[in-house]
């Protein structure tokens, strides 16, 4: 660990590097970048959900002014050493023939597949003649509704296909049956979750040129995988990685839509390799809502054996997963939801059988919360169940089954999916979630609702914990190198969309080489700088990057220091390293660390300082061992007008286990928007469609996204357990806010309708559906 | 096949001369023919806000509005918030202070938003500011921080008026 000096940077809300020019209007996002002689792509989409392509006649559409080239997958095939794109998470157990076409002329499998690219000198013309390609299509049955997928006698979502399931696994351990035998009490429950689109506001977008003097194919792209994107470039153009260069501009957020390497991108990159032509392609609203991946349905049916006390024995069940038409990433969204099941209870025996199932919509990969969410929610609905048919109060089942916080470490009998077994690495459960109750005022929320009663209005409170593994391997890249100028420059393949992760990287250098953040560039997601990456997921980065490129910046200090010492001609535990400059303690005898570059980067002909090396320059990546693990507990008290059935979110609490906090402001500011996020899973983001798979929802005003005025005042209280499983003690915060929330507004909506005896298994829980629901009841107001 | 038009309108204080087609919005004039990028596009229908910008001193959807319909007017967009001497506009400044922008995709338009707003009612409480603010989507901060920079920026205006 770094010294932990008053002037430390670490653990300081430090005000963003990003800032200044984001501020400005200065911010350099994919759209922004113009190259000279720049065209412009559109996309033909399958207007249908599953159909067999016909004919492409693209012979009007050609002659459109303004046209450069109309491109089918038969055009591309020269450049091209596939079809179809490779799994991005290789993987042994799973069908082949399962991922995305780079255009599709065969069979179209969801409304919005890319079958067709024209590129034209604007985009207006671009979409003008996409318009006039004559595109015959035999219409075929789709699957619509994942539960219907599993109908032997429904139709197939790609003709000649057994059935539609992608995969099916069980999440199992311990003796369910022994469980259920000792059981005091039996539950059972259907959920039915459903979590909608990723909706940066920033949506994808790509621009790539090829330059033949270089034979270099450059490709911008607003992603959050660059290195992983030059990967899928190199396999699919046949291209080393001296032809193909990634470059992340700023990007306009992502939730988990851009860490996937899509049809536009390949697509784009092989008409600019063939065309020669620097082309660029901008996602639109209503393609983001077509044809960037989502988060779907899951279906959980499961029973639970409890003893008297409330207590966990056993659950038993079913969840079925909508993945969509195509597996482009892997199964790992219905894996994570599996094994968040259990969250940060004890739970003796579980046996959850899985069907990953394929329906004729667009792929879905993990959005912000990646499954946790779904596994809480169906955890939490169950121990609110549990309060109810023991008559226990809901905080005290969850204080009775939370892991105790003598048992940490805790190891899970679950394994993740690199095999390791699930460890909660830090943390008091207990402590975290009673900081909840206490913040919120939890004891005195019957007078709260009494009183409001008073006033004709109906209150309920709402509790929910969760935890969120994070920080996945096997590595991020960082390295750290001071340059003959004297700057301090730091190069990783972590990919920020928001976060503020260079801030956070430049405080970590900061601490180490004594120099002021803003000192210090950061460049992320550009392969031209760094040989390796695997990008923004998991809430990984601070831990995985933040730990690389601090080891890296430990590196660069040993090797100032060796090089300073000699030329100060002082004992290496003599000096220190502040403002820039390498100092003998308690004296004014100095070297700048740019001095200490210059002599390093060497005079021809002369013999580099005794035991200096060429350059100031380090690597040392970190090579995580597990998860780490950090607990959530939400708390809010909502109204729910009985009449119309909307619900107003009062007041929001939440504790979080952040590990180490680089900067709490970043770190608040990541829990506030993942919350909110989980307000519009939990309250408005549906993602229609009809029961011929066509999306019904594809504009904002169809699609809710949360605006200001639903928003209560969230109150964020970090609490610090350090993981042991990084040199930082780090734990990931990007996606923690989104896990529990709408776990707990659920439970306050259902709270504030305990007199009606309303039970809710959904979301989102509209206004209109809770009216439905209230009615059915026979209890609306 | 020259359709385009002429349109001559002031951004910022400067004056600017473009072709166009006729069904170019605003926001895309701005962003590729006059190079102002700082004016962003998110959903091009009219509703997360991203691209509002002021015409003749009120708020407007860049994407909902064309062009030709600005011929003439004075257009005030993220790059003319601050100082000529790179001060920041008490917005700008309230905006990093609180840390109420993230990926910053949706910033100039909430900022240019909030610019009208300050200037009709400087005094707005947080509810009213909220209401303001609520055309507006920004997918990463939850809006709790826009909504603290927005009444910090609030003070910081109505006090140098009241000065
Ligand atoms: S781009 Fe204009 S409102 Fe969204
Ligand atoms: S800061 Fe990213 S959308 Fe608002």
């Amino acid at each position: 660990m770094p010294d932990a000096k008053p002037e430390a940077m670490i653990g300081r809300s430090v005000r963003r590097l990003e800032d200044p020019a984001l501020i400005r209007g200065q911010g350099r996002f994919l759209d922004d970048l113009s190259l000279p002689g720049q065209t412009h792509a559109a996309f033909l989409r399958s207007p249908v959900a599953h159909g067999r392509i016909r004919r492409i006649d693209t012979e009007t559409a050609r002659t459109l002014p303004g046209v450069r080239a109309v491109l089918t997958l038969a055009d591309l095939r020269p450049v091209l050493t596939a079809d179809r794109l490779p799994l991005q998470f290789r993987s042994a157990t799973l069908p082949t023939g399962i991922t995305p076409f780079v255009l599709n002329e065969g069979e179209v499998v969801y409304v919005g597949e890319t079958i067709a690219l024209v590129v034209a000198d604007s985009r207006a013309i671009a979409e003008d003649a996409a318009a006039l390609i004559d595109l015959d299509i035999e219409e075929l049955d789709p699957v619509a509704d994942c539960r219907d997928a599993l109908d032997e006698a429904g139709p197939r979502v790609y003709a000649g296909r057994a059935d539609n399931v992608f995969s099916r696994f069980r999440q199992a351990y311990g003796d369910a049956d022994a469980g259920f035998a000792a059981a005091a009490h039996r539950l059972s429950l259907s959920l039915k979750q459903h979590r909608g689109g990723a909706h940066p506001i920033e949506g994808r977008g790509v621009v790539a040129s090829f330059d033949r003097f270089a034979d270099q194919l450059t490709v911008w792209s607003s992603t959050q995988l660059a290195h992983e994107a030059r990967g899928f470039l190199v396999e699919l153009l046949g291209r080393d990685e001296n032809g193909v260069r990634v470059v992340t501009p700023d990007v306009g957020g992502g939730f988990g839509a851009k860490y996937l390497f899509y049809p536009e991108e390949i697509a784009v990159a092989a008409a600019s390799l063939l065309t020669g032509l620097p082309i660029k392609w901008v996602e639109d609203r209503r393609e983001h809502f077509l044809a960037a991946i989502q988060e779907r349905d899951q279906y959980w049916d499961f029973e639970a054996a409890v003893d008297a006390d409330g207590r966990l024995l056993a659950v038993r069940g079913r969840m079925v997963s909508d993945a969509g038409a195509y597996v482009p990433q892997g199964i790992n969204l219905a894996y994570n939801a599996s094994t968040a099941f259990p969250g940060p209870y004890v739970l003796p025996a579980y046996d959850l059988d899985v069907f990953v199932t394929a329906t004729n919509k667009v792929p879905t990969i993990p959005v912000r919360g990646a499954g946790y969410p779904e596994g809480t929610f169906a955890m939490e609905r169950l121990l609110d169940a549990i309060a109810r048919e023991l008559g226990l109060d809901r905080a005290e089942v969850r204080r009775r089954n939370l892991v105790p916080g003598e048992a940490m470490p805790y190891r899970t009998p679950m394994a993740s999916r690199s095999g390791s077994a699930i460890l909660y690495d830090s943390g008091d459960f207990p402590a975290i979630f009673a900081q909840a109750l206490e913040r919120i005022d939890y004891a005195g929320f019957e007078a709260r609702r009494a009183a409001a009663a008073e006033e004709g209005r109906t209150l309920g409170i709402g509790i929910a914990c969760g935890i969120k593994g994070t920080g996945r391997g096997p590595y991020e890249s960082g390295l750290v190198r001071i340059g003959k100028s004297g700057r301090v420059s730091v190069y990783t393949g972590a990919m920020p969309m928001g976060q503020g992760l260079k801030t956070a990287l430049a405080q970590i250098t900061a601490d180490q080489l004594g120099v002021a953040p803003d000192q210090i560039t950061v460049i992320c997601g550009d392969t031209g700088t760094i040989p390796l990456g695997l990008g923004g997921f998991a809430s990984r980065q601070t831990v995985t990057a933040g730990s690389s490129v601090h080891q890296a910046a430990a590196v660069v200090r040993r090797k100032v220091l060796t090089v300073a010492s000699e030329l100060l001609e002082a004992p290496e535990g003599d000096l220190e390293l502040v403002n820039g400059e390498v100092r003998v303690k308690g004296t004014d005898r100095a070297i700048t660390l740019k001095a200490v570059a210059e002599v390093v980067s060497g005079v021809p002909g002369y013999a580099l300082p005794k035991g200096a090396e060429p350059g100031l320059e380090g690597q040392d990546p970190f090579l995580p061992t597990g998860l780490t693990y950090g607990m959530a507990a939400h708390a809010v008290e909502a109204e729910v007008d009985t009449g119309t059935g909307n619900v107003k979110l009062l007041r929001y609490v939440v504790v979080n286990d952040c590990g180490r906090a680089i900067n709490p402001m970043l770190v608040e500011g990541q829990i506030v928007g993942g919350v909110v996020h989980g307000i519009g899973n939990a309250l408005f983001e549906w993602m229609g469609y009809d029961d011929r798979a066509q999306p019904i929802t594809t504009t904002l005003a169809e699609y809710l996204l949360p605006t200001c005025t639903e928003i209560p005042p969230i109150e964020v209280h970090l609490v610090e357990y350090p993981s042991p499983l990084n040199p930082l003690g780090v734990k990931g915060v990007g996606e923690a806010g989104t896990v529990p929330a709408a776990a707990a507004i659920i439970s306050a909506v259902e709270d504030a309708l305990r007199e009606p005896g309303i039970r809710l298994g959904e979301v989102p829980l509209s206004p209109h559906r809770l009216y439905q629901i209230m009615r059915d009841c026979g209890r609306s107001a | 096949m020259d359709d385009t038009i002429a349109v001559a309108l002031r951004v910022n204080g400067r004056t600017f001369q473009g072709r166009c087609e006729p069904r170019t919005h605003l926001a895309d004039f701005l962003r590729h023919e006059l190079g102002l990028t700082g004016t962003h596009v998110g959903c091009e229908h009219g509703v997360c806000g991203a691209c509002t910008v002021l015409v003749d001193g009120r708020a407007v959807r860049g994407c909902l509005m064309l062009a030709a319909q600005a011929d003439g007017a004075e257009v005030r967009t993220v790059e003319g918030l601050a100082a000529a001497d790179g001060t920041l506009h008490p917005l700008q400044a309230a905006f990093v202070e609180a840390h109420a922008l993230q990926c910053g995709f949706c910033t100039p338009g909430i900022l240019m938003t909030l610019v009208e707003v300050l200037n009709d009612t400087p005094d707005a409480d947080e509810a009213e500011m909220r209401e303001a603010l609520s055309g507006n989507l920004c997918r990463c901060t939850g809006y709790q921080n826009i909504v603290k920079a927005a009444l910090t920026a609030a003070k910081a205006v109505s006090g140098v008026r009241g000065a």
